[in-house]
């Protein structure tokens, strides 16, 4: 579980995040929601540290990783897999060296060992015969496999994903969806990803929390998200002329 | 204040840099594969360099000093004393401030604009060190060599335009390069190198690392961080000599 206390943020004195408080269950698919520009990213670089909230506490499993010291949130950082919105894998490393690549640096086993655990989480995102080809030569969705094998290599309790289906044709971005959330179910992990995607909103939003300018303007699950009251979320929603013509005629 | 905001930030990064890496033996990895390509793949180019400026070196001295009573060996020997004390060192490192300083900035920050560093970041690896101290550890070591074999080929370059050309005689110039040799100039000239290579990583890492937006703010960062280098090279150039020389 991760909670999150009054989260703020500004850059330059502009206020991005502001006194956001959410909770992030373990073993389902917490999502993020919101316009581009919203601060989603933020909001999630935030979380692992990777930018310093101005105020508020950030908390896994009752640990505070905001007060913590380098060394401790070091440790923290071990149980932490993270896919960004462009993949970020290591384009001067193969697709198994990228897998490897946090082995490589943290775990204590033998080179084989590394090598096998690499195949594993290459074969659970289902991408086999890749391993000699660099990130370049393999295609958008596959690159996204590839970063969620890198993410989950050292099993981690956390799992972050910046935009795991941005730039993928609906039905690989379905199946990435799913993938994730299979993940998080089999290994009890909380999941954390950002999307502006109704799709994935609708296929896996366990626990939904909508952010607006700034702010959280409303949490809950796919099956309320339709009924809810909150303004600024139906115009997210019913942004299409399509979808409001669908939902209107179910009416 | 520009500047000073610099300063600052480069103090704390190359405090960074220097922190303790993560796993030896990836560490050692990096060094050699760093070495191959910043300090190997350059010596072509400083070979080139090398023979041609030893050749005009050794023309002009010869051209400018052509008077009855100045003996010929003089040529071998100003060519000499001016590739040692400061053509090798200071034209090889500015040359690599071009070739090296670009390809590190630009490496490095495209890795920042396609958030690599952040994945690092979150592993919870000092990117900073991870990235640059191999390469800072790799130039500090090589560039010495490099300069070295400039100086080598420098002087055989003078050699052989002096000797082709007739405006010395061999035997005069190798007489020359031999006549009062202080190997201090030597050692001068590779303090420099050492110097001159922890600024062009560091400088060049700095522009690299701290690169935001897109691949135009990348080629940005790139051109000065070879800019910047260079300049800081020329005012150390001028420090140490006074320091050294005075
Ligand atoms: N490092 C930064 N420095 C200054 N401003 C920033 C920085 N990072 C983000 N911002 C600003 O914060 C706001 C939110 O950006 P963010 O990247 O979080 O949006 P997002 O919700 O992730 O959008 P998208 O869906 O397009 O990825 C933007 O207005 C952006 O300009
Ligand atoms: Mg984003």
């Amino acid at each position: 579980m991760i909670e999150v206390m009054n989260l703020s943020k500004s850059f330059d004195g502009v206020p991005v995040l502001k006194d956001i408080s959410a909770t992030f269950k373990t073993g389902c698919t917490n999502l993020i929601i919101g316009q581009s520009g919203s601060g989603k990213t933020v909001l999630l670089k935030s979380l692992v540290g990777l930018h310093v909230p101005d105020e508020g506490q950030i908390l896994y499993d009752s640990r505070n990783f905001t007060e913590m010291h380098r060394k401790e949130k070091k440790s923290i950082r071990q149980e932490i897999g993270m896919l960004f919105q462009g993949s970020a894998l290591f384009d001067y490393l193969t697709v198994e060296e990228n897998v490897r690549f946090p082995l490589d640096m943290f775990s204590g086993f033998s080179l084989e060992e590394r090598r096998e655990r690499a195949n594993f989480c290459l074969k659970r995102v289902n991408l086999e015969n890749a391993n000699h080809l660099f990130p370049s030569e393999i295609s958008g969705g596959m690159q996204k496999r590839v970063a969620i094998a890198r993410a989950i290599a050292l099993n981690p309790k956390y799992l972050f994903c910046d935009e795991p289906n941005s730039g993928l044709d609906p039905k690989t971005a379905i199946v990435i969806d799913e993938l994730i959330q299979e993940i998080t179910r089999e290994y009890d992990m909380t999941t954390i990803i950002n999307t502006h995607d109704m799709n994935s909103v609708f296929g896996i939003g366990e626990h939904i929390i909508f952010i607006a300018k700034g702010k959280k303007q409303w949490e809950g699950s796919n099956d309320e998200i339709l009924s809810s009251e909150n303004q600024e979320l139906n115009d997210f929603i019913f942004a299409s002329k399509f979808f409001r013509k669908i939902m209107s005629g179910e009416k | 204040m520009n500047f000073l905001f610099h300063m600052g930030r480069y103090a704390l990064f190359v405090r960074r840099v220097f922190g303790k890496p993560v796993n030896h033996r990836i560490f050692f990895n990096q060094i050699a594969q760093e070495m191959e390509a910043l300090g190997i793949s350059s010596v072509g180019i400083v070979v080139i360099i090398s023979f041609f400026m030893g050749a005009v070196i050794t023309l002009q001295t010869a051209y400018n000093i052509e008077m009855p009573f100045i003996p010929k060996y003089t040529v071998g020997l100003a060519a000499r004393d001016s590739i040692l004390l400061e053509f090798s060192s200071t034209i090889v490192s500015l040359i690599l401030a071009g070739k090296v300083g670009s390809h590190i900035a630009s490496e490095i920050g495209t890795m920042r604009v396609t958030e690599q560093i952040d994945a690092l970041d979150v592993m919870g690896i000092n990117s900073a060190g991870f990235l640059v101290l191999p390469k800072v550890v790799a130039l500090v070591v090589l560039n010495p060599f490099l300069v070295m074999i400039s100086m080598g080929v420098g002087i055989f370059g003078g050699w052989i335009a002096g000797t082709s050309t007739g405006v010395v005689p061999s035997a005069d110039y190798i007489y020359g390069i031999q006549y009062g040799f202080i190997p201090f100039y030597v050692i001068y000239s590779l303090i420099k190198a050492v110097v001159f290579a922890f600024l062009i990583t560091t400088i060049s890492g700095y522009w690299g690392y701290y690169a935001s937006g897109g691949s135009l703010e990348v080629g940005r960062s790139s051109t000065k961080a070879v800019v910047v280098s260079s300049v800081q090279i020329l005012l150390f150039n001028l420090l140490l000599t006074q320091l050294l020389l005075a």
